[in-house]
């Protein structure tokens, strides 16, 4: 049979290693996986790409860092130190025999499937500071952890305006934390541990704010804190963040059950807004290599579908700790993200653990969709002045519920609000990532990493659909932003470079009509093909 | 199944070729109603580079004349921006762009060679190591999301409508003519049939008795974080095709394709690959000042092609009040003109502005049944994981 030389057919994809189990994240559940893995034989590279580079923690990747990192961040060495000294399994896993590589990300994983089938088996791309190169894998443990979803308000673009997530992680890892004096937002289980977890490492809690009538997380975390001196403002929100070079205080407003504000607004000095409003799985990785994501509330919201062995719905791919499901007992006990660990591993060398010990999310306390979409409804779009929603592409929540042409465009029209998000509405609910190629939000440099969740509850309260009903927007890799000069060294087959085409390369498709004969066959096609330079551009 | 307005015109698919087609019959008078298995230019009609071209097509002289003009005629935008530049990275590529502009200028159309400081005036990333860059007076590229939903919107301001997320699964027939489309939400009823559903379009016209051959191809595409805008964004060179957006990133592709069989149901998982990574070295070294840019984001779409890489605008013989309609790859710079004819098709029997005899159905009425093989155009088989 004829192979089209201008077709994968044949190209080898060059892969620089290859190992056996490849985990992606050192965190309990990553480190668990990778020392079990070691000790019982297999070949283990264990990646985390931590501690991330100050210039990449100023472009909001992986985590929302809002600029809140202290100059120690700068000193490479400090933080590679001050990293593997906060979790003593990194030593011993080093002693295990596991790889270990950090500073290193995983921006894609690949593997064959519905639509790709040349790759020569999974395939995770790989690079650091200086350097980008391919891994191959039999299996893949996937322990990518957890993200806060963002919040807007007036102001949230200034320094100071902090995921809970990067917040615990500069505080309690890297004595990185700039702001000594930070406002709460949220009440769950994520956001109280968060708070006493920053206050162990001396940072001062000025208020928790929390929209709804009361604390949405486990009693005695509120108790504790209350105790410890905290301030709890329910039924509040924050209604702009003060400050000119960073934030140095907020005004907060009391908001009535629908989320409108009522009553004075008050300031409260602060150094930084810490936003604990929804802790969410990190499941980049597996949605752009079509792993099954379904919204799970009981698991922290888009979670990956996985059995009772953390096996993702693609065989060899398995998803472990935060970014398989984030619930308040999890948050508190790091041994069972560990089980989970060790429960892939298990599953790997063919192990039948039967029943016991599965990890099963806890039931949740409150609903989650209803709570995310009521922060929203209060923050975002009770919002006293317009704000940029997604704060790369500037996008205000108007914008994207009106589906504005972006602003650069200059589009002039009388009939504004002919085309909004309703008309899109034809018995689905809308799909953000249409809402993204007429808006172009979430279509930025952050990868949408501060604004997805909030113009998924945008996109549901218009609707009046739940969040579970708004579908996932995409993920694609690269999953971080990677520099051209970086991606560029993928090594490339000689095969390929040679048969490169800029189309598809058929000839006949660049001929003049008055070419083209009575009757096409390939024979004939054969017998005539003259190569024709006559080309003007493609589609 | 419940009882819904059929049309005049139902249209099977919500590409670009679809709603250019169903935007012009509505502007024309014309009762159309498209109908989408998803959303609006959810495939390769929303996953291209967002070029206009294809001089050779008997669709170009039309399209060069109506692209300008189609902000105003849709009213929504385009992004539409006019010319383009072909960027040799090498004296070999230089050679061989050499005559490509001299076969254009036969045609009519004009080129010119820039000198390098034009160079790095009109187009500032490219670098100086480069061999030479010819500019073409002509075609350009657009947005192709913002012109998909522009067309959907501009028909629906003209009175056509549009489902979405209904698949059809059948075709009622009364004697040679197809009488209503049987979907997922009922039966609709209709005059005439247009069958523009890209890959699907061969599957659904074997329902009826005669295939337009097709095969299917994933391929693949980059696009930056945005950079200073050039003054010309549509560039072509070093094997790729793209655009710098009016936004500043640049989106570029080229590459090997992967032939695909079509999925037993539901859509292309469209998968990109580290492919990625060679379209980001051949990008570099275009326009080395760009190396530090960083790629936010791959993608793929689904295309197909019928074997000799042209389109088929043609009535079935078997039923003639259905036209099938494919562009075989390079259909959204073309689909101001494509909708055109399809429309005059439909409704005076005959395009009225170009002669498109060579897109009749009937060329491949002598094709090898296994064409598919003769050329190469089959799927892999699959190399499963551990």
């Amino acid at each position: 049979m004829k192979i089209d030389e201008k077709s994968v057919a044949g190209k080898e994809l060059i892969l620089q290693e290859q190992t056996q189990l490849l985990v992606i994240g050192a965190g309990p559940a990553g480190l668990s996986a990778a020392i079990e893995g070691a000790g019982r034989g297999l070949s283990v590279v264990l990646i985390d790409e931590n501690p991330v580079p100050y210039k990449t923690m100023g472009d909001e990747v992986p985590l929302h860092y809002g600029q809140g990192m202290s100059g120690v961040a700068r000193n490479r060495n400090a933080m590679i130190e001050a990293f593997v000294t906060s979790e003593p399994l990194i030593q011993v896993a080093f002693d295990a025999g596991v790889d270990v590589r950090l500073g290193t990300a995983c921006w894609g994983l690949y593997a064959n499937g519905p639509g790709v089938h040349w790759l020569p088996g999974t395939v995770a791309g790989l690079a650091d500071e200086e350097r980008g190169w391919l891994i191959g894998a039999d299996y893949v443990i996937v322990a990518a952890g957890r993200r806060d979803m963002g919040l807007g308000f007036p102001g949230w673009e200034k320094p100071g305006v902090i995921g809970a997530t990067a917040a615990i992680t500069l505080a309690t890892r890297f004595g990185a934390l700039n702001p000594r004096r930070v406002v709460i937002l949220g009440t769950s289980a994520e956001a109280l541990t968060a708070a006493a977890a920053l206050r162990d490492a001396g940072i001062e809690i000025a208020a928790i704010v929390e929209q709804a009538a009361e604390p949405v997380g486990p009693d005695h975390l509120v108790t504790e804190l209350h105790a410890a001196g905290c301030e709890f403002l329910t039924h509040h929100v924050v209604r702009e963040a003060l400050g000119r070079a960073s934030v140095e205080g907020v005004l907060i407003a009391a908001v009535d059950k629908t989320g409108r504000a009522v009553g004075e607004e008050r300031r409260i000095d602060c150094e930084g807004v810490v936003l604990a409003v929804g802790t969410t799985p990190v499941v980049d990785l597996l949605a752009a290599l079509g792993c099954h994501i379904t919204f799970q509330p009981e698991r922290g919201g888009y979670a990956p579908k996985v059995d009772a062995d953390q096996r993702s719905s693609v065989h060899n791919i398995f998803a472990v700790g935060d970014c398989a499901g984030i619930w308040p007992a999890k948050s508190l006990d790091r041994s069972i993200a560990a089980g989970e660990g060790l429960r892939a591993v298990g599953a790997i060398l063919g192990e039948d653990f039967g029943s016991a010990e599965v990890s099963v999310p806890d039931r949740p306390a409150y609903d989650l969709s209803a709570y995310r979409m009521a922060w929203v409804r209060a923050s975002v779009i009770g919002a006293r002045g317009d704000f940029h929603v997604c704060q790369c592409e500037e996008v205000t929540a108007r914008e994207i519920l009106e589906l504005r042409p972006p602003r650069y465009l200059g589009w002039q029209t009388d009939r504004r609000n002919d085309r909004s998000l309703l008309s899109l509405l034809d018995e689905a609910p809308p799909n953000p990532d249409q809402v993204k190629r007429l808006t172009r939000a979430g279509m930025g440099p952050c990868q949408g990493r501060r604004c997805r969740e909030q113009i998924a509850a945008l996109l549901s309260l218009q609707a009046t659909a739940p969040l579970a009903d708004i579908p996932l927007a995409g993920y694609r890799t690269p999953v971080r932003p990677l520099p051209l000069a970086i991606a560029s060294q993928l090594r490339e087959s000689a095969d390929q470079a040679q048969h490169w085409e800029l189309w598809f390369g058929i000839p006949s498709q660049w001929q003049p009509p008055c070419e083209v004969p009575e009757f096409y066959t390939v024979a004939a096609d054969e017998a005539t093909i003259v190569v024709d330079d006559e080309r003007g551009g493609h589609d | 199944m419940t009882e819904i307005k059929g049309a005049s015109v139902v249209i099977v698919g919500g590409g670009v070729t679809g709603l250019s087609t169903a935007w012009w019959l509505a502007q024309s008078g014309v009762d159309v109603l498209v109908v989408e298995k998803g959303i609006v230019g959810w495939e390769a009609s929303g996953r291209n580079g967002g070029g206009c071209g294809h001089v050779t097509s008997p669709l170009y002289p039309e399209m060069l004349r109506l692209w300008p003009v189609m902000d105003e005629l849709l009213g929504y935008p385009t992004e539409f921006s006019a010319n383009r530049i072909q960027v040799a990275v090498t004296e070999e590529q230089l050679a061989v762009q050499k005559s490509s502009a001299a076969a254009v200028e036969r045609r009519g159309y004009r080129c010119e060679i820039l000198d390098s400081k034009q160079r790095r005036k009109l187009i500032p990333l490219v670098g100086d190591n480069v061999a030479g860059a010819y500019f073409y007076h002509f075609g350009g590229h657009a947005n192709p999301h913002r012109t998909v939903q522009g067309y959907a919107w501009g028909m629906q301001d003209h009175g056509g409508r549009l489902m979405q997320h209904c698949a059809v699964t059948g075709f009622r027939t009364e004697g040679e003519r197809v009488v209503g489309v049987e979907t997922e939400r009922g039966l609709l009823g209709c005059d005439q049939l247009v069958i523009a559903a890209g890959p699907h379009t061969g599957r659904l016209s074997a329902t009826l008795g005669q295939e337009v051959p097709m095969q299917s191809a994933r391929a693949e595409m980059i696009v930056t974080e945005p950079l200073p805008v050039m003054v010309y964004g549509g560039v072509d060179g070093n094997g790729l095709h793209g655009r710098q957006t009016l936004r500043g990133n640049l989106a570029f592709g080229g590459g090997p394709h992967e032939w695909l069989d079509l999925p037993q149901r539901g859509v292309f998982a469209n998968p990109s690959t580290p492919l990625m990574g060679h379209i980001g070295r051949r990008l570099i070294e275009m326009m080395p000042k760009a190396a530090h840019a960083r790629i936010i984001r791959s993608w793929a779409g689904v295309i197909e092609n019928t074997p000799d890489g042209r389109p088929v605008i043609d009535r079935l013989s078997t039923f003639p009040n259905v036209v099938v309609a494919t562009m075989s790859s390079v259909g959204f710079g073309l689909s101001p003109s494509s909708g055109r004819a399809i429309r005059d098709v439909v409704v005076d029997g005959t395009c009225s502005f170009a002669d498109i005899s060579s897109f009749r159905l009937a060329r491949f009425a002598r094709l090898e049944s296994d064409w598919r093989e003769l050329q190469g155009w089959v799927a892999l088989a699959m190399e499963e994981a551990a």
